[in-house]
């Protein structure tokens, strides 16, 4: 059933750009209903796994290329049910906040709906070479998403954001083949690789390769770059699946094929994950307190919290793998949230993105309901308890405690620089007052300040609905985290956490 | 023996109320603030139907024998499993006299709120949530649990600062904020730290792993960390000063006050009076649930320095508070000075010995009873005197300060009265509930330091030149001419003011109403 | 080898004769019986004829049940020399479809009789095992191109490729003739599995190496490989449609295999070694070497480029780098991903040229500058999402034929033994494979995101080379979707 989550999409998409009818209202229709079906059936497996004792269900399994021992072989355990649920919201709520796309809007939908296609592919695979086929389908969309679409230097940014993506599947794409050279029957099959235990010294130069690879996607500092500009770049929906699902993509292949596939490799390499993973948090998060543009300190704060995601990763414990899934979840909803706020209700009724002129416009008052989305999103990104991101990230400080007590001091001041951008960047767009601003600056920003559309039915309702996950899972983190750990328990995960449970 | 969950009810009634409001008050009118009185009263009296039904099964021993009996109305359910964390809320007598001192102080400065003319819905709903918080926060048993509504309370009362404030709110609201996260963050990782050492976040079983010196054995063979610290003890120190910073910064404790003039100050006087009544009380609170139990060793360690600082608390803020000259400025230094004593028997009572059978000593109990009679004794004053504040502020003529006024109480001799009592109330006097805790605190720490009681004592006589010059400034001597059209009290000012009134004079004359309940402590 | 049996030849060779027989017989057709018809009609009826004999012989060798060694290596059928035969002709189809409606010349007999001829050689040179025999149709089927490539007499830039490319090819003829004599010298067999077995009882002495070498630069001519690529662009940018179509993809394709067979059976015992910490002397190392320059040299030079033909002829070496690296990481496996690779980039490369073409011919002058590409997405929507297939594949995306053809190619290069010997090589392809997409992606970003000038008419595709193209996008799409298609049917993967 699940599969349908694949092919809804895809066709919903192809059909899209072939047909390419005229009317926005059509496109975005059967771009809505299509990514309300895959919301539909992500609940429904939910629930359907919440009630079951089954860890890993395999949804197809077909030879596809047998010559190469390569399968069409979809599974699905708790950690995949998690972000395809992820990406469901977040396909749902793109679309929601892309109503007004009015500018090719046929092709729009029918890119977006190719790339979230692609993301629910990799979630779902188990065979190392669709995995990556997916992946890689997913990486061309984004660039035209962005180049034809964007904003600020769109096409540089749509560049970089492809060329690094590619670079850094490249890498993945050596690790994949070099495996299949060693392996004396060929096969893709994760849940083989899980079982055939590669000799350690093989696995210490093929883990960095396939890890960073991964992790150039996950914004891994210093692969990172791409992040900041590419989200900037991107419009509104794009920044929103960039941020929220895409850099999931990297992450969730770091996890399920670099450490789960090579376990020795990622015991070894563990603590220069956490470096650079602790280099992240700290440095996207004081580069994200000097931003001038409202969009670059969202997107260097999700370099920060990208940051936990791989430090959860590296610390290789039962505590701080589920930490980093959830915090995967989490900072989905809450980045998409932000971008969503700051492309779609602030930039396109402000028409700049300069903070400094923000605080002369007294947005609060102009669209009090962005406000209060927004100043909940932030706290929400803080992580403030109670909101999915301080779960998360407790889990991952536990989780970077156990193996390194710097880590977890080190990711707290991160946390520190945090709350200091995150107030700054609240301070500034939104609560700054236009009665200090002076005539020029007034004209400068385009006089349009107090006379803006309210927030339409459309943005609200993606708003809340990212507000209300990222509240549910903040109040009752079991509704993922029963997902999450006993997939993590699962045999599959074994090679990587046996050795640690005593 | 109780059927409903009371206390998840009590907590969440105010949120309900905190939506409601919001909901219904986006348009400006009067009755808003009823309203708002309405919903935080309603979980107060429902607050009080607990204190009495506690006693009556404390009393009576229908809860069962022991320990377990101090712990009433308990819910637990299981909540976040990777981190063994439970829904685990409970009620003992420090934290029913917190919960009771919540349900005073938030109605208290609702019916007091003036001056809130843009979204008053809001306003009343970011206090409603700060009601919530507490009662959830001096309601949970487990630290994750009480974390999240330590920081819930912290959002609305930056919001509160910054939308609401005076001219120099931003920054205000800004150090509020960015001080308490700083701390809370240190906590958080200190916090993780024992939990990885205990495995338990829970405040029973950390309290009893740390009475059987687990946790600063385990620290550091189980974070094998830096070499300096590899006795585990080094390390014990350091993660009790990251716990300690926490706190020492909601309170606030020297030298991490800095805060606390400002926000107290910008914030508009109801905020205050919840800041200070209430809020300040949640770090030590945490200190007394918190560290103490859990750090037992460490803080008995490095009582000697921390006494230093709470006096240097003391005698420092009320210094400052004579340099002063804004009458608001002086009340918020005024604060500190009170919490100082607070802290003074905190960490005094760090340094109390075992008691036989595990339970305390006497002058332990003592100093246990004196620190929580001045943490709810402080509340009722600190946040009737800035009610009082606020009352000025309301009027044409705006607060007084110590130099453009004077004989007022002439024209304004309900005022006078009140406010005298609440002064002399703060300052200490006999009779007046200032004085029971002050008492005991000096008491206690007598045993243990008494060189700290002396030089705090010192403190104490210094504090009351301020709170007398406040008196003989603003209300005697001759009447200065721009004050001549001050309107007195009205009506309904004095209905708002007359209960804390009350409460001065019960609990100065009967401490025993509170001290009944805080001796069943289930903590040190 | 006593007597001749001339049917029996007959029986081993008729594809190849059903194919000479069409090109004499569209030659007199045209020139006798279409005289009088308007160059439109003969060009249709030629080419149509010419597309049934490829599809008749196709047919022909599937039924064939003849296999086995004619001579000595002249001819040896096997499944893999009969499909590497099919895939040949199929690609001489998509040729012969792109030139039934180009205008550029009367002498339409003469083209199509060509390109037959020149497809008839390659079928040849698939099969042959022997040297001579090798050598022979390397030049039946190339002599006919030299010709082709500068068919538009009324274009001085193809005269001069052409020439370019006539004298670099002559050179590299010579230097594969030298460098057989010398092994032939060594071994005194023109059979290259007995030249194989006669060399392993030789030390690898330096002759024996310059011979290896040079016959190894010989073919690095005939596929473009860097350095021996010079012509490449000017051939690719000037050619005519199809004469590029079929240099690029058919000739590509013949050659690869003949020069896997001949790596894989002749040099094997002096394969040498290039792996990162030991080098020894043989063919691996001077295939190496190979590979990388034309990757680094291709995708490099490529990213400077503004032309789209040139663009996609340096593509072309980056891409002969990368059949080479399997070639030289292991040649005993690289028949089956040589195959697929050169079969899905013929395809590809055949519809980029075509599209490109389209493009050329609205613009009037033959610009195929990039800006000409400009708002193609709006002029006519199906051309460029056929476009973006095709590079898309060339950049190796999945799901098209370009990936898993890359995959394929890469991984089977580390599977030789011992396994991961080349690994830095493959490192290298990687690498490069990724800096290309940067290329294509720009090409893309002016057909996608750029939009045309408001007078920019809506493009006019003739209806064959409209639905060629589609075809060709198609089969991309399906060969990477479904690669079984066509590794099901080579005997040699695994």
């Amino acid at each position: 059933m699940l599969a349908w989550t694949i092919y809804i999409p895809l066709s919903a998409g192809l059909a899209l750009l072939l047909a390419r009818p005229r009317s926005a209202i059509v496109a975005r229709w059967i771009a809505l209903l299509s990514a309300a079906a895959t919301l539909g059936l992500a609940l429904a497996s939910v629930l359907q796994f919440h009630g079951s004792s089954e860890r890993l269900v395999t949804i197809a399994k077909l030879p596809w290329i047998p010559a190469l021992g390569i399968q069409y072989f979809l599974a699905a355990d708790g950690i995949s049910i998690t972000l395809v649920l992820l990406t469901a919201i977040a396909a749902v709520v793109g679309i929601l906040f892309s109503w007004n796309v009015s500018h090719r809007p046929a092709e729009f939908f029918a890119l977006y709906l190719i790339l979230i296609g692609g993301v629910f592919g990799v979630f779902l695979s188990f065979d190392v070479f669709l995995l990556f086929a997916f992946y890689e389908l997913a990486i061309i969309p984004k660039y035209f998403l962005v180049a034809i679409w964007g904003s600020t230097r769109r096409e540089y940014g749509a560049m970089k954001l492809v060329i690094y993506s590619f670079l850094g599947s490249a890498l993945v794409l050596v690790g994949m083949v070099a495996v299949y050279a060693v392996l004396p029957s060929p096969t893709f099959d994760m849940t083989a690789w899980s079982q055939a235990v590669f000799p350690r010294s093989f696995q210490l130069w093929v883990f960095p390769f396939i890890f960073v690879g991964f992790g150039v996607l996950a914004g891994m500092w210093p692969f990172h770059s791409w992040a900041p500009t590419g989200h900037v770049a991107a419009p509104t929906a794009a920044s929103m699946l960039l941020a929220g699902v895409v850099m999931k993509l990297g992450a969730y292949g770091a996890l399920r094929v670099g450490m789960a596939l090579f376990p020795e490799g990622a015991r070894f390499w563990a603590p220069w994950i956490g470096w650079l993973a602790v280099i992240g948090i700290v440095y996207g998060a004081l580069v994200a307190l000097v931003q001038k543009d409202f969009k670059f300190v969202i997107g260097y704060s999700s370099v920060s919290h990208m940051g936990f995601v791989l430090l959860g990763l590296a610390s290789l414990n039962l505590i701080g793998l589920s930490g980093a899934v959830l915090q995967m979840f989490s900072h989905g909803i809450i980045a998409g949230l932000l971008f969503g706020v700051v492309g779609r209700m602030v930039y396109e009724r402000a028409h700049t993105r300069d903070l400094d002129t923000l605080e002369t416009m007294g947005l609060a008052k102009s669209i009090p309901s962005a406000a209060g989305i927004f100043g909940l999103a932030i706290f929400a990104s803080m992580g403030m308890p109670g909101f999915s991101g301080f779960v998360a990230e407790m889990q991952v400080l536990v989780g970077a405690w156990h193996s390194s007590p710097t880590f977890a001091l080190l990711a707290g001041f991160g946390i520190l620089a945090g709350v200091a951008y995150s107030l700054r960047a609240l301070q500034k767009s939104f609560m700054g007052s236009p009665a200090r601003a002076s005539r020029r600056e007034r004209r400068l920003a385009g006089g349009g300040a107090g006379k803006m559309d309210p927030i339409s039915v459309p943005e609200g309702l993606g708003g809340l609905l990212l507000l209300a996950c990222t509240l549910i899972v903040g109040l009752y983190p079991a509704s993922l985290l029963n997902l999450i750990v006993p997939a993590l328990e699962s045999p599959f995960f074994e090679g990587l956490l046996r050795p640690l449970i005593k | 023996m109780n059927t409903l969950p009371w206390i998840t009810l009590m907590t969440f009634l105010p949120l309900g109320g905190a939506v409601a409001i919001a909901v219904l008050g986006r348009k400006p009118s009067g009755g808003t603030r009823h309203l708002a009185f309405v919903f935080s009263l309603i979980p107060g009296l429902l607050a009080l139907m607990l204190a009495s039904k506690y006693e009556q099964a404390v009393l009576s021993g229908t809860g069962g024998a022991g320990a377990a009996a101090v712990m009433q109305f308990v819910e637990r359910h299981s909540w976040i499993p990777t981190l063994g964390v439970d829904y685990h809320v409970a009620l003992d007598g420090l934290g029913l006299s917190m919960v009771l001192l919540t349900s005073f102080v938030i109605p208290f400065a609702i019916a007091a709120t003036r001056g809130i003319d843009k979204g008053q819905g809001a306003y009343f709903a970011m206090l409603l949530t700060i009601q919530a918080a507490l009662y959830g926060a001096f309601t949970s048993m487990n630290f994750f649990h009480w974390f999240i509504f330590w920081e819930l309370s912290l959002i609305p009362a930056y919001f509160l600062v910054r939308i609401w404030g005076g001219t120099d709110r931003k920054r205000a609201a800004n150090q509020f904020f960015v001080y308490t996260m700083v701390g809370s963050i240190t906590l958080l990782l200190a916090m993780v730290a024992v939990f990885l050492v205990s495995g338990s976040f829970d405040f029973a079983t950390l309290a009893t792993s740390a009475k059987e010196g687990s946790i600063t054995r385990n620290l550091g063979s189980k974070l094998g960390w830096l070499s300096a610290f590899s006795d585990g003890k080094g390390l014990g120190v350091f993660v009790f000063c990251l716990a300690l910073l926490g706190f020492a910064i909601k309170v606030p404790l020297f030298p991490f006050h800095t805060w606390l003039p400002l926000a107290y100050t910008q914030a508009p006087p109801s905020t205050t009076m919840v800041l200070t009544g209430v809020l300040s009380k949640l770090g030590l609170y945490g200190m007394l649930r918190i560290l103490l139990p859990v750090f037992k060793e460490q803080a008995a360690e490095l009582a000697t320095p921390l006494l230093c600082l709470a006096c240097a608390t003391v005698v420092l803020s009320t210094l400052a508070a004579l340099a002063q000259k804004d009458l608001k400025t002086i009340l918020a230094y005024s604060s500190i000075n009170h919490l100082g004593y607070c802290l003074l028997g905190i960490f005094a009572l760090a340094l109390a010995p075992q008691g036989a059978g595990g339970g305390m000593h006497d002058s332990a109990a003592l100093l246990f009873n004196g620190v929580s009679l001045q943490m709810f004794n402080h509340g009722i004053i600190a946040s009737a005197l800035f009610c009082f504040v606020g009352f000025l502020e309301s009027r044409p003529q705006g607060c007084p300060n110590l130099e453009n006024s004077g004989g007022l109480r002439g024209q304004a001799p309900v005022l006078a009265g009140f406010m005298g009592v609440a002064l002399f109330a703060s300052l200490g006097l006999p009779g007046l509930s200032g004085f029971v805790g002050e008492f005991l605190i000096f008491k206690g720490t007598f045993g243990y330091a008494a060189w700290a009681a002396v030089l705090c004592a010192a403190g104490l006589l210094l504090s009351a030149l301020f709170h007398l010059n406040i008196l003989q400034k603003i209300f005697c001597g001759p009447l200065n001419a721009s004050w001549s059209q001050f309107s007195d009290l009205t009506t309904e000012e004095r209905i708002t003011v007359a209960p804390a009134i009350v409460l001065l004079f019960l609990l100065g004359f009967w401490p025993q109403l509170l001290v009944a309940l805080t001796r069943y402590f289930g903590g040190v | 080898m006593t007597s001749v049996e001339y049917l029996k030849w007959l029986e081993f060779v008729l594809p190849e004769t059903i194919l000479a027989a069409a090109a004499l017989a569209v030659l007199f057709i045209d020139r006798l019986a279409l005289r009088d018809q308007s160059p439109n009609v003969r060009n249709l009826l030629g080419s149509m004829f010419g597309i049934f004999a490829c599809l008749f012989s196709i047919f022909w060798m599937s039924q064939s049940t003849v296999r086995g060694v004619l001579g000595p290596g002249i001819v040896h059928l096997t499944s893999v020399t009969i499909l590497a035969k099919q895939l040949i002709v199929i690609l001489a189809i998509g040729a012969l479809a792109l030139a039934c409606e180009s205008k550029f010349t009367p002498h339409l007999g003469e083209f199509l009789s060509l390109l037959l001829l020149s497809t008839t050689g390659l079928m040849f040179l698939v099969s042959a095992e022997n040297l001579l025999m090798i050598f022979l149709c390397l030049e039946l089927a190339t002599l006919p191109l030299y010709i082709l490539a500068c068919f538009d007499k009324t274009d001085k830039r193809a005269a001069e490729s052409a020439l370019k490319y006539f004298l670099f090819g002559s050179l590299a003829a010579a230097f594969t003739v030298y460098g057989m004599s010398m092994l032939y010298g060594y071994a005194g067999t023109l059979v290259l599995s007995d030249v194989a077995l006669k060399l392993r009882s030789v030390a690898p002495e330096p002759m024996l190496l310059v011979g290896v070498t040079m016959t190894l630069a010989g073919f690095a001519f005939k596929i473009a490989a860097a350095p021996f690529h010079l012509w490449a662009p000017d051939v690719y940018q000037t050619a005519p449609l199809s004469a590029a179509a079929m240099i690029a993809a058919g000739s590509k394709l013949g050659s690869f295999v003949v020069l896997t067979q001949f790596t894989a059976v002749a040099l094997a015992p002096h394969s040498g070694k290039a792996s990162w910490e030991a080098w020894f002397p043989g063919s691996t190392p001077v295939l190496a070497i190979l590979a990388g320059s034309s990757m680094i040299i291709g995708n490099l030079v490529a990213l400077r480029q503004t032309s789209v033909r040139r663009l996609l002829a340096y593509s072309a070496v980056a891409h002969a780098g990368y059949m080479v690296v399997v070639l030289a990481g292991n040649p005993a496996g690289a028949m089956a991903p040589v195959l697929f690779y050169a079969f899905t980039y013929g395809l590809t490369i055949i519809g980029a040229f075509a599209v490109v073409s389209v493009v050329q011919n609205q613009n009037g002058s033959s610009d195929d500058a990039m800006g000409a590409f400009d708002g193609l997405s709006g002029r006519s929507p199906t051309l460029a999402l056929c476009l973006l297939i095709f590079l898309l594949s060339l950049a190796g995306i999945p799901p098209l034929a370009g990936f898993f053809g890359k995959f394929y190619v890469f991984g089977e290069a580390l599977r030789s033994k011992p396994a991961l010997d080349l690994l830095w090589l493959v490192v290298l392809a990687i690498g490069m494979s990724a800096v290309s997409l940067y290329y294509y992606l720009l090409v893309l970003k002016h057909v996608y995101v750029f939009s045309a000038g408001a007078d920019t008419p809506r493009l006019h595709i003739p209806i064959i080379l409209r639905c060629t193209i589609l075809l060709l996008a198609a089969a991309v799409l399906v060969l990477g979707i479904a690669p079984g298609l066509v590794l099901n049917q080579i005997p040699g993967g695994h």
